[in-house]
C-alpha cells in the first residue's frame, strides 16, 4: 500500500507547477499508471482527496489513463498485448525479453484556473 | 456600479469569477523522480567505490535472511554488508551480525517498501560503524517482505534479485508480475524442500519465463547449501579457494 505516498508525490509536483504558473486552483489531475507500475488503481483513488485536502487542489477531478502492458515479438516482428505482465507471443509462442510498455508512473499534465 | 470603468453594469462577484482563464499545463513528470534522483546519486556512489549493490526482493517470510546468513559462511564477512528494511524490529540485522556480517537495521514503520533515501540513511549508519562502501565487495539491500510495493522503488542497486520460496507455490510470478518484471536473477529458495510441498519445478521456472524474460534462474537452498556457489558466481563474487 504504497499508494499514499504515490499520491502525495503527485500532489507535491502538482502543487509546484501550478504555483510556477500562478493558478489559483488546480480543477484536473491527469496520471499515467502502467499495468506492470505495480499500482492498486482504487487505493490510488482512495489517497486522492486524502492527499489533496487542504491544497488548491481540494476537490480536483483526478483522470487515469491506464497503460496496458506490451512487448515485441522478434520471431514476429511485431508487437503483442502483454495481459498480466506475461510476454509469451499469441502468435509463435516465442517468450519476448523486450516489454515495449506497462511499466509507465506519471504526472500528465494538469488543468489550472 | 463597476467601479473598474463605470459602465453602469452591476459589479461582477469576484468569487464567481476564476482570476483566469482555465488551462492546460503539460508535465510528463515520473512520479517517482525524487526517488528515482536519490538511485542514481546511490548508483554513483557505489560505482565509484566498486561495490556491487543487490536489491533483494521477496515475500514475508520466503528466506532472505537465511540466504545471507549462509552466504556469509562462504564469503568473507568482512566484505559483504547488509542494510535490511522491516516494518518493525531489528531481529534481521542481530541474525545477521550474529552471523559475522556488519548490518544495520531499517525499520520502516508503516512504510511497505524501502526508498533511496533510507538506502543513503542506511550506507551512513554503516559508516557510523567504521564499515565504509570502499572496504565492500557486495552491498545487500534486504528489501520489506512484499511482492508488490518494493518493485516500483529503484535504489541504486546494480542488480535485482527476486526471490521465490518452493513453499509459496509455483504459480507466484504469474500472480505478482510486476515485481518479477524488473529482476535480473530469479532464485528459488528452499529448494531441498521441493519434494515435500509438491513444488512443480518445470511449472515455476515456465512461469517465471514468462513474467522474468530477462532474468536468470537458479535453484538455491540455504540449509542444504545447494546452489550457493552458482549463486555467488551469478552475483559477479570471487568463490572462496578453499573452504
Amino acid at each position: 500500500m504504497h499508494e499514499l505516498s504515490l499520491m502525495e508525490a503527485v500532489r507535491d509536483q502538482a502543487l509546484a507547477a501550478a504555483h510556477a504558473d500562478g493558478a489559483i486552483r488546480i480543477t484536473v489531475i491527469s496520471l499515467r499508471v502502467g499495468e506492470l507500475a505495480g499500482v492498486e488503481l482504487e487505493a490510488l483513488r482512495f489517497a486522492f482527496p486524502v492527499a489533496m485536502a487542504g491544497t488548491i487542489a481540494a476537490g480536483a477531478e483526478l483522470r487515469i489513463e491506464s497503460e496496458a502492458a506490451e512487448c515485441h515479438c522478434t520471431a514476429c516482428d511485431a508487437p503483442f498485448p502483454a495481459p498480466d505482465g506475461c510476454c509469451d507471443c499469441p502468435r509463435c509462442g516465442a517468450i519476448s525479453r523486450q516489454l515495449l510498455r506497462g511499466r509507465d508512473l506519471r504526472l500528465l499534465s494538469l488543468e489550472v484556473v | 456600479m463597476c467601479r473598474d470603468c463605470a459602465c453602469g453594469e452591476p459589479a461582477p462577484d469576484p468569487a464567481a469569477v476564476p482570476a483566469s482563464a482555465p488551462r492546460e499545463l503539460t508535465l510528463h513528470t515520473a512520479l517517482l523522480q525524487r526517488n528515482d534522483a536519490g538511485a542514481a546519486a546511490l548508483r554513483q556512489r557505489f560505482a565509484a567505490a566498486g561495490v556491487r549493490a543487490v536489491n533483494l526482493l521477496s515475500s514475508p517470510g520466503s528466506g532472505k535472511t537465511a540466504l545471507l546468513e549462509a552466504l556469509a559462511q562462504r564469503l568473507d564477512p568482512t566484505r559483504l554488508a547488509v542494510i535490511v528494511g522491516d516494518l518493525a524490529t531489528d531481529n534481521d540485522a542481530r541474525r545477521l551480525q550474529a552471523a559475522g556480517v556488519p548490518a544495520v537495521q531499517i525499520t520502516t514503520g508503516q512504510a511497505c517498501h524501502l526508498e533511496a533515501s533510507m538506502v543513503a540513511e542506511g550506507v551512513h549508519r554503516l559508516n557510523h560503524q567504521g564499515i565504509s562502501l570502499e572496504q565492500l565487495e557486495l552491498l545487500v539491500i534486504e528489501n520489506v517482505g512484499n511482492l508488490v510495493c518494493p518493485g516500483a522503488y529503484d535504489l541504486g542497486e546494480s542488480l535485482r534479485l527476486v526471490l521465490l520460496s518452493t513453499t509459496e507455490g509455483e504459480d507466484k510470478p504469474l500472480k505478482y508480475a510486476p515485481i518479477f518484471h524488473g529482476a535480473d536473477l530469479v532464485l528459488i529458495s528452499k529448494i531441498d524442500l521441493a519434494e515435500a510441498v509438491g513444488f512443480d519445478r518445470a511449472a515455476a521456472h515456465a512461469a517465471i519465463a514468462r513474467v522474468a524474460p530477462h532474468a536468470q534462474v537458479l535453484e538455491v537452498s540455504a540449509r542444504s547449501g545447494a546452489g550457493l556457489d552458482a549463486l555467488i558466481e551469478a552475483l559477479g563474487l570471487a568463490l572462496p579457494a578453499v573452504r
